[in-house]
């Protein structure tokens, strides 16, 4: 994958599996956010291939697009809207049936107080919070995390540890992006280094 | 799920825009703006308006749809919204056209309206109303639908006005000339119902392949 001039990583095969984490690790600009787009297929590698259960699938297909949940570096919330509604419009988006439970999610990530409030009035922490909320319930067999302990405090950052554990539990492929050094359990944790996989 | 994700996207687009007044009433106030510059400037005179009226009309709403086209995709851009919508399972263009109306209801139906406003402004004949009302009807769902192309392609451009202006207008010609063409005839007791045919012609073909090509440039954009 180029961007610009500079090769990002070439010759990188990465397998995500169910019930299993991967931390993708490197310095900045490495391209870290590039290979989880891609993994969504939000980007179309240069070159290279992406498989679902062995099935070779394209960029936009439908099959990938119901199998992930994705967290970008952005919250991607609406600040004109409620904090429930915000949920719910994501929600509306998902293939999950039933819909899941807003309150329940919101009591889950500690902002029930909040739910009357607009999306303008949460510190960026809370925001931060709401996003991760959306996967809770959306029925993606993977998810894909851009950077999810951004501007968490500790107890955030404990909760969504949590939250991760519980996924792997049900059978969740997940994949992250992160500074800190281990935020899961190291038994069901692979680690991808991408400044190795880096080459001129 | 399909049925869910585009009622979830017109009511949410339907919020936005009441939540957010300035991009609801901004296009309205130009609207009337421009309209009202022209007696000023022409001719205060009933016969010499009463010929412009048409143009004058349908230019307003060319341009005051022009300005309210970038807030389609570009706030969804900016906060990563969009990436919600191209990684729901549902089909972006189903999605698109779910924005499409909503901004067509927010922006083409207020100009429509008004017109009846303006049309007594600039002394446009009465027996002209019905029909300049039915080319609005039938002409400013097609400027949304061609714009949101345009935005779809020019959305990752920094400060890509201009140039959405400049992609956008020049397919903005046939719907213009068509419909002032009509409230002109109709004016001056023409039949009008060829450029009717015409306006929904287009409309039919800009419903039918404008959320596909805005899908598409989407996809090629967000990359």
């Amino acid at each position: 994958m180029w961007r610009g001039e500079r090769c990002l990583f070439r010759d990188l095969a990465l397998q995500v599996h169910a019930a299993r984490a991967l931390h993708v690790r490197g310095p900045n600009g490495c391209g870290k956010t590039t290979l989880l787009r891609i993994l969504c297929g939000l980007l179309t590698p240069d070159d290279g291939q992406l498989l679902v259960d062995g099935e070779h699938v394209r960029g936009a297909d439908p099959r990938l697009r119901s199998l992930v949940g994705y967290l970008g570096h952005a919250d991607a919330l609406k600040l004109e809207l409620g904090v429930a509604e915000n949920l719910r419009f994501a929600a509306a988006l998902t293939a999950a049936a039933p819909l899941p439970d807003t309150g329940a999610t919101l009591a889950r990530m500690g902002l029930s107080e909040l739910a009357g409030l607009q999306t303008r009035h949460l510190s960026a922490g809370q925001r931060r919070r709401l996003a991760i909320g959306r996967l809770i319930g959306g029925g993606h067999r993977v998810w894909v995390l851009d950077e999810p302990f951004t501007a968490l405090d500790s107890a955030g950052g404990e909760l969504l540890s949590e939250l991760l554990e519980q996924a792997l539990d049900a059978g969740v492929g997940v994949v992250f992006t992160s500074h800190l050094s281990s935020p899961l359990r190291a038994a069901r944790l692979d680690v991808l280094d991408l400044s190795a996989a880096a080459a001129s | 799920m399909i049925a869910r994700a585009f009622l979830g996207v017109l009511r949410r687009d339907l919020l936005l825009a009441v939540r957010g007044h300035s991009e609801l009433v901004l296009p309205l106030l130009f609207y009337l703006l421009v309209v009202t510059l022209v007696p000023l400037a022409v001719s205060p005179d009933a016969a010499t308006l009463a010929g412009l009226a048409p143009g004058i009309i349908w230019v307003g709403a060319l341009l005051a749809t022009l300005l309210s086209l970038e807030r389609l995709f570009r706030s969804d851009f900016d906060d990563g919204s969009l990436d919600l919508l191209l990684l729901s399972p549902a089909p972006l263009p189903v999605l698109v056209l779910a924005k499409v109306l909503a901004h067509w209801l927010t922006t083409g139906l207020p100009l429509l309206l008004v017109a009846p406003l303006l049309a007594l402004f600039l002394a446009l004949p009465e027996r002209a109303l019905a029909t300049l009302l039915a080319t609005l009807a039938l002409g400013t769902p097609v400027l949304s639908f061609i714009g949101a192309v345009g935005v779809g392609l020019t959305v990752s451009v920094r400060r890509g006005g201009g140039l959405l202006a400049l992609l956008v207008l020049p397919l903005y010609v046939p719907v213009l000339i068509f419909g002032a063409n009509a409230v002109s005839a109709a004016a001056d007791g023409l039949p009008v119902a060829g450029q009717l045919y015409m306006l929904g012609a287009f409309l039919a073909l800009a419903a039918s392949l404008a959320p596909l090509a805005a899908a598409g440039a989407l996809r090629i954009t967000a990359t």
